[in-house]
């Protein structure tokens, strides 16, 4: 018990560093920033583990050297708790008067008593053995109140199993997010995803068959003072395929309404602005006419986002930085003031140079690198301008936008048996911290000089085993019933 | 009623159930202090009488000054405020969500004012029970801290909820969250109380086991429903992000209050362990609860950040 005791705040204290340093299995892009930041401080941190605090090799031994203490504790407890139920309660001790309770004298034969006595616990489901004194008391003992200490091995036990629930979906379970844009599909193969993480064990290459198609995306904000710009409403109306269904169906997903197909889920988790751009190259070739996916920043979505036109000569990039509603102030520079397109602008920066793209080095679509480039310009466009790029390099024209969504699809095999076995846990909890286990004991004891059905000597006693608890009660209640009975 | 109307009562029902606290809390010092004056009278009355007449007219001096406990009629106009107060917070709290049009629990100043009402609730639940007017000053104040808090840094306009909060989860969670809380709090004030019950005025309070066992009581009671509010949050989090668990802050947080008060419940029940660690635990783990519910919220960029601060 100690050692769980230290176990369980080790447990509390390692999980700290978790909820304040940020964490690469949530936020990637702060980690690297604040090593970034801390040039000393970062590395030593994360070569210790302290930016995946929950994956980290400390973190398991301490939640590990727990569940060992766990099963150690349990596994025993488990054989003399079954034992324990199939033994009748021990005999009433020797001396009750140092338990309290009570002393009569009832008029009646000592068997008699006691089996009345025996009726009445049995009734009110007590435990129950008779039994003699050598020196000719009869006894009845009760005990109730088992179930404290089942309900505790099934709470202990069901955190071994809500540990095992999480393995199998960290084992067998995957997720992947991807980003859709209005009128455009998906189909569930790994290739298609933008980011795809799964277990050890779980099959990539064998997703779950089936495709969808983003209709349209409905997005509404607070236009009212409080809390203006707020989301009020997004949902995604999709077309769903699946092997084996004739015809597609459709579906409306919104936030708390995830599309369920077969074992995996599709969330929507967020959405933003696609502009539709025309790029010529200095030939007036059109090398790009499409809608270009860009990140929202802030909670009135100025979105930045970049392109890259590898085919023109000199290569071509530009930064983007998309405003629904735009305003534009000496300390902020450009920004969006609401989240919905009222007054839309791009804010574009161009270059003209070398990519970087054919040295190997991956890069993200979302960022530009500038090094071997000389900037041409900047220039703000309204919907439906075109700005012809300096030095003869081309131009690049802003049609209008679409919206896109981004999805989370999951799959975790785990969360049932999580489920259950942490519902399992909260009813054993209960059990064991509101069940009191009792004992109740019945004497009757002839008075010496007593003739037949003359006066019995009964004593009546019961002790709780939890501290800060006792049997009054129960023993007061079994008085009056007994006196109910008896006399 | 019109809305703004209803905005208005709203904030009239929370303000006036502060004031009727506040004399509350007034009416329950006035009787601890007047606990502490019987307590030096009867030392001083006991002191006289054993010198008049060799002790044995002790025990009915002593009766006859318990009987007029003049604190006691403080402490019963203070249960009676405090009932009131729980009352009025009830009806501005169901009129912040008829104004609303929603679920009151939105935002910061929506979830404190309706904690302040979970403590209120289970103290006055509790009190049904058993005699807890010695209690009352020290539910009271965290109580009206938690509320002087919501109507000055927290208050926001009422709005209606972002799309992650709509939810029946939000609600099952949330009920069981404050419930939870409202009880660790009665909790930590127990607690706090047996570890100075031996000190100057503090005596005149139930003896140290007596509270011990009392924050026994209230913590076995609100564990299990804080598991459940954990839980809930868990199948909540599943249906809107893909995932039940991300170990986002606020979750780490729930996490580390939820194994503090299993360590409470361990140190109760091992053999050899002083009580009064245990209380000290007690109190720690009101500490990462309180650090959870303000802390995160304010201070830690965390996906539950829907504060509206
Ligand atoms: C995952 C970590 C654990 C948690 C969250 C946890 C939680 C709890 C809770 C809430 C109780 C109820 C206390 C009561 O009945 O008053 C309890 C009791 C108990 N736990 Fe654990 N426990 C954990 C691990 C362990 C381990 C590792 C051991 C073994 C060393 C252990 C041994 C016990 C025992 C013996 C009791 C019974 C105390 C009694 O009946 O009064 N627990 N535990």
């Amino acid at each position: 018990m100690k050692t769980a005791l230290i176990l369980l705040f080790l447990l509390a204290l390692a999980s700290i560093p978790g909820s304040i340093l940020p964490q690469r299995g949530t936020n990637p892009i702060l980690v690297e920033q604040w090593i970034t930041d801390s040039p000393t401080l970062g590395p030593i941190f994360d070569s210790v583990g302290l930016f995946d605090v929950f994956g980290s090799p400390w973190y398991s031994a301490v939640y590990i050297l727990l569940f060992i203490s766990l099963i150690g504790c349990v596994l025993p407890r488990l054989g003399l708790h079954w034992k324990a139920m199939r033994r009748p309660p021990p005999s009433a001790p020797k001396n009750l008067s140092r338990f309290g309770g009570g002393e009569f004298e009832f008029a009646g034969e000592p068997e008699v008593i006691i089996a009345g006595a025996r009726a009445i616990l049995k009734k009110e489901r007590w435990r129950t053995v008779v039994g003699q004194d050598t020196n000719g008391g009869h006894w009845v003992a009760a005990e109730k109140g088992y179930l404290r200490e089942t309900g505790n091995l099934v709470f202990h036990f069901s955190l071994i199993l809500i540990l095992v629930g999480i393995g199998i979906g960290g084992l067998f379970g995957w997720r992947g997010n991807v980003i859709v844009r209005e009128g455009e599909g998906f189909s569930n193969t790994l290739t298609q995803y933008d980011a795809w993480g799964g277990g050890r064990l779980s099959s990539a290459d064998n997703l779950p068959e089936f495709s969808f198609t983003l209709e349209s995306f409905n997005v509404e904000f607070e236009r009212g003072n409080a809390q203006s710009g707020a989301p009020r409403l997004f949902e995604a109306n999709m077309v769903v395929d699946q092997p084996g269904e004739s015809g597609s169906t459709t579906h409306l997903v919104e936030v708390n309404q995830p599309l369920v197909i077969d074992s995996a889920k599709v969330f929507l988790v967020g959405h933003g602005y696609a502009p539709h751009l025309i790029v010529r190259d200095s030939q007036g070739v059109v090398v790009l006419d499409d809608a270009v996916v860009f990140l929202p920043q802030d909670g009135n979505f100025t979105s930045t986002g970049v392109i890259k036109i590898p085919d023109a000569d000199p290569q071509l990039g530009f930064r983007g930085l998309f405003l629904p509603t735009t305003a534009v102030d000496e300390i902020r520079g450009p920004h969006s003031i609401f989240p919905a397109p009222d007054d839309v602008s791009i804010f574009f920066g161009a270059w003209a140079g070398d990519l970087g793209l054919d040295d190997g080095v991956p890069q993200s679509i979302y960022t530009l690198n500038v090094e071997d480039m000389t900037q041409l310009g900047l220039d703000p466009l309204r919907i439906g301008q075109r700005w012809t790029l300096p030095q003869g390099a081309g131009s690049i024209e802003f049609t209008g936008y679409e919206r896109w969504a981004s999805f989370q699809l999951a799959y975790d095999p785990g969360k049932e048996l999580a489920l259950t076995a942490a519902i399992l846990a909260i009813a054993g909890l209960s059990l064991s911290l509101f069940v009191q286990r009792r004992r109740i004991w019945v004497k009757a004891g002839e008075v010496p000089g007593r003739t037949p059905g003359g006066r019995v000597k009964v004593e009546v006693a019961g002790i709780a085993k939890a501290s800060g608890h006792d049997a009054t009660e129960q023993v007061d209640a079994l008085v009056e019933l007994l006196k109910g009975k008896v006399l | 009623m019109d809305s703004l109307g209803l905005a208005d009562s709203s904030n009239n029902f929370i303000y006036a159930a502060m004031v009727t606290l506040f004399i509350a809390t007034v009416l329950f010092s006035v009787s601890f202090a007047a606990g502490r004056r019987k307590e030096s009278q009867i030392q001083m009355e006991s002191a006289k009488v054993l010198v008049e007449s060799g002790g044995s007219r002790l025990q009915e001096s002593v009766s006859e000054v318990t009987r007029l406990e003049p604190g006691h009629r403080a402490a019963n106009i203070g249960m009676s405020l405090t009932w009131l107060s729980a009352a009025m917070l009830l009806v501005g709290i169901v009129l912040r969500g008829m104004w609303a049009g929603r679920v009151p629990w939105g935002n910061m100043y929506e979830f404190s004012i309706t904690s302040a009402l979970g403590i209120l609730l289970v103290f006055l639940v509790w009190s049904t029970q058993r005699d807890l007017r010695w209690l009352g000053l020290f539910v009271t104040i965290p109580t009206l801290l938690t509320l002087g808090l919501a109507v000055t840094v927290l208050y926001t306009e009422a709005a209606q909820l972002v799309p992650a909060l709509k939810s029946y989860w939000l609600v099952i969670h949330v009920f069981a969250a404050i419930i939870g809380g409202g009880a660790f709090t009665v909790g930590a004030a127990t607690a706090g109380l047996s570890l100075i019950s031996d000190k100057g005025w503090f005596r005149q309070l139930p003896s140290r086991e007596k509270l011990e066992g009392l924050t026994h009581r209230i913590i076995s009671f609100s564990f299990p429903i804080w598991t459940f509010a954990v839980v809930a949050g868990a199948i909540w989090a599943e249906n809107a992000w893909g995932r039940y668990w991300g170990w986002d802050p606020k979750e780490t947080w729930a996490f580390i209050t939820w194994v503090v008060f299993a360590a409470y419940l361990h140190a109760r029940s091992t053999a050899g362990w002083k009580h009064q660690k245990a209380s000290v635990i007690a109190l720690v783990g009101w500490l990462s609860f309180l650090i959870n519910y303000f802390g995160v919220n304010i201070f830690i960029n965390s996906l539950h950040s829907y504060a509206g601060v």
